[in-house]
């Protein structure tokens, strides 16, 4: 049996200290580089103020983590190499009887950690406009302006399609957004539940049947974004995607007066339904018609329009 | 029970269970579902892709569920032998498709009038004749940017391929037409449609699917064909050069 002494309260006063030398510039090295290098690089990028507000947010979660990461690293390799056993040495380390100083000082730490989260996150989940969540069909939290383009998102099986009732209540299966504009989405569904997810937008809101999702983005940068759905929505979910664009004001502009004029030419614009908090196909007053129900059709609860056919006018069916 | 014994045992069970798995999937999920080979019929940097779309198949699980069916390259549309209840096909890349529907099924007013545009075709346009019976024309031949769901019944489903940006409606005979009852259908009442779009220049595999809810008796009209391969969902196989 060797022989050995206890540790002694110096002992651990000096390891205390070599440990915190070695992961204090480490941590502060880790942190300007997370600041500095990989900031900018963060997801999902800077192209809304909704978006740059993630990003910040994911910057400083990762300059909290990356200290207390380190921490556990450093102590985890000092541990290895300093307390590792030796040839000979059979004894126990020594028993622990609790230390008022560290618990107390583990304690306040991490609850200073947790409590500054909890703050920061509440926060930054309210700012700027809702952080780009769906907020339901009464948001909370808006931008300080009433200059807002709104685009209705309509999600079906599979694919999104985009009304702009500010023009006419066009319709278009691309999403293209002016630079400098805060945007308003009302995010809904013709079937199932689909997820609204232009992630470079950072925006994220579900599409419900029947339901009005406002969520709000403000495009700063120009370029193409991505438009996911993020709901599991049957066979083609992972088809269920197209790209947008953030053009400058004019281009948007030259964009949506054309679509909407060749809609108006076609006839179509005057069969849109007409644009409401609520997306119910049905409901289109301009056509001056009574709805029947047609047997065998569940999609909205079997009613439609009736037919000049059915009436007995055969009609030219590319009329309107 | 000897080890050896035990381990034999669990192996061979272990066996049985992959090769249940790989028979579900390969025989349920891919085994059954034909690829039309168009490639091969392409010349001239052209290529003729014939599609119909009936109101009940030939199956005999869902024999009452709406559907579309490829015909054999080059063959009679009206010889029942010449379609194949499938909605796989493969075209050359970079080759323009000349593609013709022929709609024996209803009209269904469209959810959504948006859908009722020509998008994506050469010249925006699409070409259809509505017909009583086999080379009975019922009416003139319309060449249309628009197909009116909306206070006409002229619509029977959609032919879209959203990845290309293509959306056709798809015409159909009238609503007070008997319409055809055995699938594949090559007689009774149909529309004849006609449109034109550009592969792109590489392969790949692009989905194509229905964008009217014809899934009569599931929730909104989107289940059953709707969502199953073979049905109202397909997929074109663009083969690169």
């Amino acid at each position: 049996m060797s022989h050995s002494t206890a540790a002694s309260p110096a002992d651990g006063a000096r390891h205390g200290l070599r440990i915190f030398l070695i992961w204090l510039p480490l941590a502060v090295a880790a942190d300007l580089l997370i600041w500095f290098a990989l900031y900018p690089h963060l997801p999902p990028g800077r192209m809304t103020d909704q978006a740059q507000g993630q990003q910040f947010d994911i910057a400083v979660m990762a300059m909290l983590a990356a200290p207390v990461l380190l921490f556990v690293w450093v102590y985890f390799a000092y541990a290895l190499i300093v307390w590792r056993h030796r040839a000979g040495d059979d004894e126990d380390g020594p028993p622990i009887h609790g230390n008022t100083k560290i618990q107390a000082t583990w304690i306040t730490a991490t609850a200073v950690i947790v409590l500054g989260l909890f703050v920061f996150g509440t926060v930054q989940l309210i700012v700027p406009a809702g952080a780009g969540a769906g907020e339901g069909p009464s948001p909370i939290w808006k931008p300080n302006t009433n200059n807002l383009l709104q685009v209705q998102v309509i999600g079906q099986e599979w694919a999104f399609t985009y009304r702009f009732p500010q023009f006419g209540g066009m319709e278009s299966t691309q999403l293209v957004l002016p630079q400098g504009q805060q945007v308003e989405f009302h995010v809904t569904s013709l079937d199932v539940i689909h997820s609204f997810w232009p992630y470079q937008l950072g925006v994220k809101a579900d599409a419900n049947p029947g339901v009005d999702n406002v969520a709000y983005a403000k495009p700063q940068e120009l370029g193409s974004f991505t438009v996911r759905c993020n709901e599991l929505c049957g066979i083609w979910h992972g088809a269920m995607f197209n790209y947008g664009r953030v053009v400058t004001p004019a281009v948007f502009q030259a964009w949506a007066r054309a679509i909407q004029a060749r809609e108006l030419r076609l006839g179509v614009l005057a069969a849109l339904p007409r644009y409401a908090l609520t997306y119910d196909p049905t409901v289109i007053p301009q056509l001056g018609r009574d709805l029947v129900k047609v047997a065998g059709i569940t999609g909205a609860n079997g009613y439609f329009y009736p037919s000049l056919f059915q009436s007995g006018d055969p009609g030219d069916p590319v009329s309107p | 029970m000897s080890v050896p014994v035990r381990v034999v045992t669990l192996l061979v069970a272990f066996a049985a269970v992959v090769v249940v798995a790989v028979f579900v999937v390969a025989h349920y999920l891919v085994g059954t579902l034909p690829t039309i080979d168009y490639a091969k019929a392409a010349s001239g940097g052209q290529v003729n892709v014939v599609l119909q779309e009936t109101p009940e198949n030939n199956s005999s699980s869902k024999p009452d569920w709406v559907s579309y069916y490829v015909m054999k390259p080059g063959a009679d549309p009206h010889v029942a032998s010449s379609w194949v209840h499938t909605t796989l096909f493969s075209v050359p890349a970079n080759t323009r498709v000349n593609m013709t529907i022929l709609g024996y099924d209803g009209c269904t007013p469209p959810r959504n009038n948006f859908w009722m545009q020509v998008q994506g075709t050469t010249g925006g346009v699409m070409a259809f004749q509505q017909f009583k019976d086999t080379n009975q024309p019922k009416g003139p031949v319309h060449v249309t940017p628009t197909l009116n769901g909306w206070s006409h019944c002229a619509v029977g489903h959609t032919f879209a391929i959203p990845s290309l940006h293509l959306f056709v409606p798809v015409a159909s005979p009238d609503a007070s037409a008997s319409l055809c009852s055995t699938a594949p259908c090559v007689s009774g009442p149909y529309a004849v449609e006609k449109f034109s779009f550009r592969t792109p220049d590489h392969g790949g595999d692009f989905r194509w699917q229905c964008f009217v809810p014809c899934g009569g008796g599931f929730i909104d009209g989107n289940g059953g064909p709707m969502q199953t391969l073979g049905y109202m969902a397909g997929q074109m196989t663009v083969v690169g050069s």
